[in-house]
């Protein structure tokens, strides 16, 4: 079953009297329970990419069917609701609401869904991810590494169908890139998440099943393992 | 879609760690309410000790008054008390130290006032006055004046009264009456032997009548209406004491009120670039939550319910504190009240300081608050796109105009009348406007022109007024508006006050008596002319009544339309009349021309001042009726004259031509130039001594007056600017505690980049010294334009920049500036700068 596809998806900028594409005609599916990652190299279009993917932003020209909704006929809540629904999002600068605990960070998505056991599956997660004894501290109490695991909690609370992380290890040292590599793999797994990654790391990206390399707004190339 | 009540779990989540800046937000608007509930509460328990003692403010229930005898009164009889006074305004002379003064004299008989008293000290002083004798008692500013004891004499007209008692409080006088026309009190018995009551004195007739408890004054009068008001009597009840004092106060209370308004608008300007801060820091977060599925509405309302909190808070931290300020008001305007002022808590006021605070902190907040709606997910990714503000937002337009309606429905509750209201909305758009265009044209000029050779700390500090998220212009805006009132006020009082001492020198007349009557002239001229003073004007009066205009007589006139008639007041007053037939210096023709008897037939062809004219739907040609001593003489109005008031001089509403009054009786007018204190002294007592009934004003005690009168007006003023320049200040402070951590973050670069910490102190001086300086420049430049405005136009003065005043202001504003920033800087410096590293900010 197709989880996410994307037809003739373009997205250009207006800066000035230039116009700059940066998306260029890209085409590609993604079945459910995929692991996935889009590699290329700095300024390539990939971040981009993932942006329209999750219905964070929407393309110029094209369309983004994502769980059978077709993301540019709807407007910026109707996807807000899509995205509490069906997604998760890992970021590379972890993007933690810094006046929230750990365990209130968690608890958001699944606040949002009126989840009654809230706590209790927040509590369950951040067990998982091994932070239980840190759900009372702030953002800037914990590590880099420990507010990204609290992150990857937050975007496995709402079981989202799929999973966006972009460059999720891109501001960690390497021992650390690895932990949560391995944390995110593993819930993966865990839960059948499809999972879409973002990376210039082409190691990492070795461990999906499948890599989409793009170059210049292209895709260069669409590799199954 | 989530529920009301996780938006107020995440707001609340939100609040424990903004608590502190959050209130700093607030802190701006707790002045502005606290100034309008106090003076809200003030006005409420003023109104209603009006009402309770409105019986002492009229001193009985009925008060008649003329400007003749007043004769038997069908009413005295149903009365069961009655008391007359007889007052106007003469000479009086202390024997002790050969002083004299114009003061208002009274002279009484019977137990006025029948309700309060004549409050003297001693206390005895009252019933010994009216134990019969020649006995006086007398103003204690008056006393004050002239270092007068009780049990000195005093010298009223040709009769000697032993000083009983000190007045210090006569009901329905205020402290400003007592300071213009200061009250001698002496027993009616005596008034004939003073001399005083002659021919041309303006002499009112008072008659107090008290009745059974219970009567309704209002009822009974009613049938004596009609006559008195033929007779040109003027009857005054409790009731309408009641409402023209109340309604007079009540005007204060609300002019008032709008100038605690400007200080809660300001500090409104505080709360929305605070917020907008604010609203920048949590963009990040925004995107966030947008990201996990939050709709752009609710994270609006997230932030809006704590922005609702706080100024909640903010309202109730006002409401209090004005609720213990107005304990104090009573004694800011003791000089204006003619009633004993209770203080107490009006709920009716805080009830409104609590909506007001709630209401503009909501309405000034929203307009940074709404970027929140538009920031885009896609900022989580990508986070230097998240402030793309939309300038076209039709919401933000829309709170504008609410805002607009906002300033505009307040005004109009306060003043009733929508051209005021229309007025004082647009005196705010030009008053911020003006200050935020000074501010801007002051800092593009010091980013234009200043040169590049600067040092390096200078051109850093430069830079720093420019960052992204500081809020100079609002700095600006808020202290240079209240530098702006303050100064602008400094500023006229000093310019009124240099132009009457400014009369003094140069060839100006400087004295001037009056109600000289025609035997004493000769005698009074060779006395001014054997010290050497010059007679440089000698004007003839002749007092007149107006018994038609166009042949409408007072009686057709009451029965004419309200559209159609003249102010009844036209055919009430006495005119004082001169004849000339040129212009003099302070007076010149704007219509019509000056004719002369017999250059138009036999026609007699008068001048009117023209406001006088043009107030009364006066044309050239119009057809006046004058009674001179019961004599009608008829006149046309042949020009209409400005005249300018703001000299020692006499001026007339109607000026004769010469050769129709020559033979009617006068009294006579002279204007002369002493050359010292002394010398104003010497002949001021001279001439008192000899003719009691002349009067004598000296611009001495003019510009002494005034002072008197501008120093208790300033006061009040200067308490007022007060609240403008308090909020400034926490807008200032707030504002610096907020950049907080952006300064602390540099700092700490810019001593990693090698900058020694005396230069990161040099550059931070210089900033708050370049604030300082912006803000109290453009409110000095601001208060000039007002003062300059204010002088051509209201008091027709020549405008001259005061440089020293404004100096005094702007090294004032700009030191405190500084030691604010200091003291704000020396809590940078007691953080751990870990905590900034971490981002805590
Ligand atoms: N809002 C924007 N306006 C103009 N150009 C943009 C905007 N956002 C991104 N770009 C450009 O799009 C290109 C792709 O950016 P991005 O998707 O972030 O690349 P990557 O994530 O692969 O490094 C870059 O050249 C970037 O400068
Ligand atoms: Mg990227």
């Amino acid at each position: 079953m197709s989880i996410l596809s994307i037809q003739n998806l373009s997205k250009t900028y207006q800066s000035g009297s230039r116009k700059l594409t940066v998306l260029e005609n890209v085409n590609f599916e993604i079945q459910a329970g995929e692991t996935i990652s889009i590699v290329g190299p700095s300024g390539s279009g990939k971040t981009t990419l993932l942006g329209l993917c999750a219905g964070l932003d929407s393309g110029s020209t094209g369309s983004v069917v994502l769980n059978g909704q077709a993301l540019e006929k709807l407007n910026e809540d109707q996807r807000a609701a899509v995205r509490n629904k069906d997604v998760g999002f890992i970021f590379q600068n972890f993007q933690l609401l810094p006046t929230l605990t750990a365990l209130e960070n968690v608890m958001v998505p699944l606040e949002l869904k009126k989840r009654k056991d809230a706590k209790e599956k927040a509590l369950e997660l951040l067990e998982k991810v091994g932070l239980k004894d840190r759900a009372t501290h702030y953002p800037t109490q914990l590590s880099g590494g420990e507010q990204q695991r609290v992150s990857i909690a937050r975007a496995f609370a709402n079981e989202p169908k799929i999973l966006f992380a972009d460059e999720p290890t891109g501001n960690l040292d390497t021992e650390t890139g690895e932990m949560i590599e391995k944390l995110i793999f593993d819930l993966n797994t865990e839960k059948g998440t499809t999972l879409v990654l973002v990376t210039h790391d082409l190691e990492l990206a070795a461990k999906t099943r499948r890599i989409i390399h793009i170059k210049g707004g292209k895709i260069q190339e669409d590799a199954h393992a | 879609m989530p529920d009301f009540n996780w938006i107020l779990k995440m707001a609340m989540r939100d609040f424990r760690k903004n608590l502190s800046r959050l209130l700093l937000f607030v802190s701006s608007i707790v002045v502005g309410i606290a100034a309008l509930v106090a003076i809200s509460s003030f006005g409420e328990n003023l109104v209603k000790d009006i009402d309770n003692q409105a019986k002492e403010l009229l001193g009985a229930d009925l008060v008649l008054e003329n400007n003749k005898p007043l004769g038997d009164q069908a009413l005295d009889s149903v009365a069961i008390q009655l008391a007359s006074e007889v007052n106007f305004a003469s000479m009086v002379a202390f024997p002790k130290t050969d002083a004299s003064r114009l003061t208002q004299v009274r002279a009484l008989e019977g137990d006025f006032p029948f309700y309060g008293k004549l409050e003297t000290i001693p206390s005895e002083g009252d019933a010994d006055f009216r134990s019969g004798g020649k006995k006086a008692l007398v103003e204690k500013t008056l006393m004050a004046q002239f270092d007068a004891q009780v049990g000195d004499s005093i010298k009223v007209g040709s009769v000697m009264f032993r000083i009983v008692g000190e007045l210090q409080k006569v009901p329905g006088q205020t402290g400003i009456t007592a300071t213009v026309a200061p009250a001698v009190y002496i027993p009616m018995a005596y008034l004939e032997e003073t001399g005083l009551v002659q021919y041309g004195s303006r002499v009112e007739y008072n008659r107090y009548l008290q009745f059974a408890s219970g009567t309704n004054v209002e009822e009974l009068i009613k049938p004596f209406e009609d006559q008195w008001e033929m007779d040109r009597v003027d009857a005054d009840t409790v009731e309408d004491r009641k409402r023209s004092t109340g309604r007079s106060f009540g005007n204060l209370s609300n002019f008032l009120s709008l100038v605690a308004f400007i200080a809660l608008l300001l500090g409104c300007v505080g709360v929305a670039s605070a917020v907008n801060v604010f609203v920048k820091e949590k963009l990040a977060s925004v995107a966030v939550l947008r990201c996990l599925g939050v709709a752009s509405l609710d994270v609006l309302l997230i932030y809006l319910v704590e922005i609702v909190v706080m100024g909640l808070f903010g309202a109730l931290i006002g409401s209090i504190l004005g609720t213990l300020l107005q304990f104090i008001l009573p004694a800011v305007f003791a000089d204006f009240l003619p009633v004993e002022v209770t203080v107490g808590i009006s709920w009716v006021s805080v009830g409104f300081g609590m909506i007001t605070g709630l209401f503009v902190s909501v309405l000034f907040a929203l307009l940074p608050l709404l970027k929140v709606r538009n920031v885009s997910p896609m900022a989580t990714l990508r986070p230097e796109t998240a402030d793309s503000t939309l300038l076209k937002d039709p919401a933000r337009w829309a709170v504008m105009v609410g805002i607009l309606l906002f300033i505009f429905g307040f005004s109009y509750f306060l003043l009733k009348q929508v051209t005021w209201a229309l007025g004082f909305t647009g005196f705010v758009l030009v008053a911020f406007g003006a200050l935020w265009g000074v501010g801007k044209l002051i800092m593009w000029a010091v980013r234009k022109f200043l040169p590049i050779s600067l040092s390096y700390p200078w051109r850093q500090a430069l830079a720093n007024l420019y960052r992204p998220n500081n809020q100079t212009i609002s700095l600006i805006a808020t202290i240079g508006l209240g530098t702006a009132m303050i100064s602008t006020l400094f500023f006229l009082q000093n310019q009124l006050l240099e132009e009457a001492k400014f009369a003094d020198k140069e060839d100006q007349p400087n004295m001037l008596m009056f109600d000289i009557q025609t035997p004493q002239l000769a005698d009074v001229k060779s006395k001014v002319v054997d010290r050497k003073m010059r007679i440089i004007q000698e004007v003839p009066i002749v007092t007149m009544q107006l018994n038609e205009i166009n042949g409408i007589d007072k009686k057709e006139n009451e029965e004419l339309p309200d559209e159609e008639n003249y102010s009844r007041w036209l055919y009430n007053r006495e005119f004082r009349v001169t004849y000339r037939d040129t212009l003099i210096k302070s007076e010149t023709l704007t219509s019509g021309e000056l004719i002369p008897l017999g250059a138009r037939g036999d026609s007699i062809f008068v001048s009117l001042e023209k406001g006088f004219g043009e107030g009364n739907k006066m044309k050239l040609g119009d057809e006046l009726i004058f009674n001179v001593q019961g004599r009608p003489i008829k006149t046309y109005i042949g020009s209409f004259r400005d005249v300018k008031f703001n000299q020692v001089s006499t001026n007339f509403l109607v000026l004769f031509p010469e050769g129709v009054l020559e033979q009617a009786p006068k009294f006579h007018v002279i204007i002369t130039k002493t050359q010292n204190d002394r010398q104003a002294a010497d002949v001021q007592s001279e001439i008192v001594r000899e003719f009691p009934n002349i009067s004598i004003i000296n611009l001495g005690t003019i510009v002494e007056t005034l002072e008197d009168i501008l120093g208790k007006i300033s006061f009040v003023i200067q308490f007022m600017a007060f609240f403008s320049i308090a909020t400034g200040i926490l807008v200032l402070i707030s504002s610096l505690i907020i950049s907080k951590y952006q300064r602390m973050r540099e700092s700490i670069l810019l001593r990693t980049l090698g900058a020694s910490s005396g230069i990161v102190r040099v550059i931070n001086t210089l900033e708050y010294f370049f604030l300082g300086s912006l803000a109290s420049l453009s409110g000095i430049l601001l208060s000039f334009m007002a003062t300059f405005l204010l002088g051509e136009f209201v008091f027709e003065m020549n405008f001259s920049l005061v440089w020293k005043e404004g100096l005094i202001i702007y090294l004032a504003i700009t030191g405190l500036t500084i030691v604010l920033g200091w003291l704000n800087g020396r809590r940078i410096i007691n953080q751990p700068p870990m905590e900034i590293l971490r981002g805590n900010g």
